[in-house]
């Protein structure tokens, strides 16, 4: 097969782009190119004008093409041409795409002086909603959301004929616009603390540092000790309860940003997680790596506040600030998502996340939370491990009969979506029998190899 | 564990035997794999199809862009070289069984000491007119998906002669490509020799919705052909000739064993073997599609062409082989497909015409895509098979129902504990529930939930 280059190259059969379609892209297109000319500084004169329109052209044609694209075809699955064609299957416009959006990341971080003109255009945004200027992380906030938005909606038509995934996708929409756009925004309004609700240590490894936590109960009103002891309430209680009743599943693929942006943008990608042995290994030491180098920050970081800084001296807060923005920031973003087209969608859910280490381990132990597989069903097509974005070999157990029970699962469902043959389920049960490791394949129980 | 144990030490005594098995299907790859679990024999597997094992039932997948080829590989290349099973891909031309030896196309050869043939099949050509034209073809083996891709480039128009799971299937492909598909089923509805008329009308309309040209009793009679020896149109049986470049024959499939038609090893359709799938010759064992029961199991066909059947008889002759002689001995039938985007699934015995003894309900639902179907004893009420169509039942549960012989009355009631449909699935038991005690007068009610609820009290 691999001689055959028709398979492998771009689609030689591309699906039909009818006149609706092409009114969406041209608006879609339309609106991207308005903001980035206004943003070279045309569009400062009239901001809101540029802003709001390019916004509602770019979103609308979006939509338009989208809801066209899904809803003039009977649901199911949607994975037609994905590996012939070129943005999807790490071809030419992949590698333009990864490193564009790369770009994007660096220039964000590093070079945030050259979006001016573009962080100028979201000042009226801004204004409305924090009652302050715009600076480059509510520029991307901004766009990270409408991406979640706008995909999301696209997820939810393409994966319409399941419920789960209709339901799951308004969750991820749902707990960015309010939790990680809205909230934080108004509380600034508000003079108040800007603060995620729906991040919490050790993702958001600072807000149990011993500096975020003064500042908080330092505030005036009640409304930063509330912060605080939300922090706290979710990371050492509100976890590993909901983890107990249903894996992982319920932050990483149902209330977190970062999963969200990967089952949103990111889901044209998700079939590009590398799912070798090989990846599992480095995998597993990466990513708890992490969670220990958190553990150990924070824990040395109270420590030394307890004994008022006659530990570490002052150079500690700056070395964990450094660190985490190079792990939590850096990774997150430049590898996390800029490399989407390339890696898949998780790689900094797999290889870098705190928070994901943390559940994977409730998930693996202390978890009712399994995917069942059904009986003998399974024909080892491979379409639930292809379309894992976690990278987990699916089929190496849904063949042999045995649930899947592995730490790094997020629950997002999709292998038991993309399965032709209804043999996948996600389920909360029992403790008992939650692994078996050993199990019948039903149809052959006399033929029973007990190894 | 004292039974393993026992396996073990006779295989441990029985190490070194060269064990040869022809065919890398699902069939020869599971034996080689619980041969290699249960010994140390020397293990060969011989393919000319492709170097590393794939799965068959994932050729549609590729051709549709969902997968690449490796991706159907259930097994990592390393699999192979850490299991010490050894790989050949060569074409086997003729079995010496006297001289206990296989023999290759390139005139090279390999003895054996235990011959396992698990060849599989080919597909079915009836002797049409023009068979052999450029574009005319089945879908099978690999090289069948290459020649695929190879026909259908940049056509516009195919037809399909034959409505079952294969013809389907490609109907699927090619739709996926924008081909516009005529599909010729010589039945009276889509695969109606197997499915009762209810549910096989269901797959007639979603076909339609599909854009699929379904012709419903109309048979293939002639292939036509240009001047470059290029499928251009049938004929049908009713004198329709329809315009095409690509010809797809997927009316069944038979056993592969041309190769070994001048052997000792007695063949009929297939290769014929026992319920230990043993050839008329000593050390020689055949399974998978290439097999041919002398006398089937209760309930079973002569010929199992189905990947799970597959499966299980490598999984039985591995113990036999490993010195554990072990008959076939399969449990309840169970079988699934996938048409289009609807999702079917059947457990025991659903024939498509009801025998004497039987009787069945069936639910469907409004939408037309969804059904449930029970057929039991029309005396004693106890179940004998299961349908369904976009709607998942657990494997396990259903089994142990056949097993224990429970009635139509407990499997109505207890439905919620075999529904397997993904969390927020709409629940069709009470709608089923309702039907059947509308049209049996009974007042049954629902013994079981699945919801949130029964989530936090599991």
């Amino acid at each position: 097969m691999e001689n055959n280059p028709s398979i492998s190259i771009s689609n030689p059969h591309p699906s039909g782009v009818d006149l609706i379609q092409k009114t969406g892209l041209i608006l879609f297109s339309a609106g991207l190119l308005m903001f980035l000319i206004a943003s070279t500084g045309t569009g400062m004169e009239k901001p809101v004008l540029f802003a709001f329109l390019s916004i509602f052209l770019s979103v609308g044609g979006a939509f338009i093409y989208f809801f066209r694209k899904y809803l003039t075809k009977p649901a199911g699955v949607k994975n037609d041409q994905i590996w012939q064609n070129s943005l999807t299957s790490r071809g030419v416009f992949a590698w333009l795409f990864g490193i564009i959006i790369t770009g994007f990341y660096v220039v964000l971080y590093w070079f945030p002086y050259v979006l001016e003109n573009m962080i100028r255009l979201m000042d009226p945004l801004s204004k409305l909603i924090r009652g302050k200027q715009a600076d480059q992380w509510f520029l991307y906030g901004t766009l990270y959301t409408l991406a979640i938005v706008v995909m999301g909606t696209k997820a939810i038509l393409k994966y319409r004929h399941s419920n789960y995934q209709i339901i799951r996708t308004s969750s991820i929409i749902f707990f960015q616009l309010g939790f990680a756009y809205l909230i934080p925004a108004v509380l600034q309004l508000f003079n108040q603390p800007e603060f995620y609700f729906s991040y919490f240590w050790p993702l958001k490894y600072d807000y149990l540092f011993p500096s975020t936590v003064s500042d908080l109960t330092n505030q005036p009103g009640a409304l930063g000790v509330f912060m605080v002891f939300w922090g706290g309430m979710m990371t050492f209680i509100a976890t590993p309860v909901l983890t107990y009743f249903f894996g992982k599943r319920w932050y990483c693929s149902w209330v977190c940003g970062c999963g969200g942006l990967a089952n949103t943008a990111g889901d044209p990608f998700r079939q590009l997680s590398d799912k070798s042995l090989k990846a599992w290994k480095i995998e597993r030491w990466m990513v708890y790596s992490v969670l220990v180098f958190i553990v150990v920050t924070t824990s040395l970081l109270w420590i030394n506040s307890y004994y008022q800084g006659a530990v570490l001296g002052n150079i500690s807060e700056a070395f964990a600030k450094t660190y985490g923005f190079l792990i939590g920031a850096v990774f997150s973003g430049v590898i996390g998502v800029g490399f989407y087209p390339i890696m898949g969608t998780r790689v900094w859910c797999r290889f870098g996340c705190p928070m994901a280490a943390y559940l994977g381990i409730l998930q693996k132990y202390f978890s009712k939370f399994r995917i069942t597989t059904n009986g003998g069903q399974c024909i080892s097509c491979g379409n639930c491990s292809t379309y894992c974005e976690m990278g987990i070999d699916v089929r190496a157990y849904a063949q042999k009969g045995q649930n899947i029970v592995r730490a790094s699962c997020v629950g997002c469902g999709i292998c038991a979506t993309v399965c032709p043959r209804g043999v996948l389920n996600l389920e909360n049960g029992p403790l008992k029998g939650r692994v078996n490791d050993n199990p019948i394949l039903i149809g052959n129980k006399e033929a029973k190899i007990n190894l | 564990m004292k039974e393993t144990i026992d396996i073990r030490k006779l295989c441990i005594n029985n190490m070194g035997k060269n064990i040869v098995i022809v065919g890398n299907g699902i069939s020869g790859i599971t034996c080689a794999r619980h041969v290699r679990k249960l010994s140390k024999h020397r293990i060969t597997v011989i393919s000319s199809e492709s170097e590393h094992f794939f799965s068959r039932t994932a050729l549609m997948y590729i051709y549709m862009g969902h997968m690449k080829f490796e991706h159907t590989k259930p097994y990592e290349d390393h699999f192979w070289e850490k299991n010490t099973i050894d790989l050949i891909k060569k074409f086997v031309t003729q079995v010496d069984a006297n001289n206990k030896l296989v023999l290759f196309s390139d005139g090279s050869s390999i003895n054996y000491d235990v011959l396992v043939l698990a060849t599989g099949s080919k597909s079915n050509k009836f002797g049409w007119p023009g068979q052999d034209y450029k574009g005319v073809q089945g879908l099978y083996h690999l090289q069948d998906l290459e020649n695929m891709e190879e026909n259908t480039r940049g056509i516009s128009n195919a037809v399909i002669i034959g409505g079952g799971l294969i013809g389907i299937e490609m109907a699927e492909m090619l739709r996926s490509r924008k081909i516009g598909v005529t599909f010729l089923v010589r039945e009276k509805n889509f695969w109606d020799n197997i499915l009762p008329l209810e549910e096989a009308k269901m797959i007639n309309r979603h076909i339609l919705e599909h854009h699929v040209d379904l012709r419903l009793e109309a048979e293939l009679k002639e292939i036509k052909g240009d001047s470059n020896g290029r499928a251009s149109s049938i004929i049908t049986n009713k004198g329709e000739e329809i315009p095409c470049q690509f010809v797809g024959l997927t009316a069944g499939v038979s056993p592969n064993i041309d190769f070994l038609k001048n052997s000792d090893i007695e063949i009929d359709r297939g290769i014929l073997v026992n319920n230990f799938f043993e050839t008329n010759v000593t050390d020689v064992y055949a399974i998978g599609d290439c097999a041919q029961f002398r006398v089937p199991p209760a309930g079973r066909k002569p010929i199992e062409q189905v990947w799970y059947t597959g499966r299980m008889q490598g999984e039985v002759l591995a113990k036999t082989i490993c010195g554990e002689r072990f008959p076939y001995s399969p449990s309840h039938w169970f079988n699934s497909a996938k048409f289009f985007d609807i999702e079917y699934q059947t457990y025991g015995i659903v024939n498509s015409q009801l025998s004497e003894n039987e009787q069945t309900f069936y639910w469907e639902h409004s939408s037309g895509k969804i059904s449930f179907r029970v057929v039991y004893d029309k005396n004693d009420k106890k179940i004998i098979g299961f349908n369904v169509f976009g709607f998942r039942l657990r494997h396990e549960v259903c089994d142990e129902w056949l097993t224990q012989k429970r009635t139509v009355d407990y499997v109505i009631e207890h439905l919620p504990k075999a529904n397997f449909d993904p969390e927020f699935y709409r629940k069709y038991e009470p709608e089923i529930i309702a039907q059947y005690n509308k049209q049996s007068g009974k007042n049954l009610k629902l013994k079981a939930r699945k919801g949130l609820l029964a989530t936090f009290l599991k």
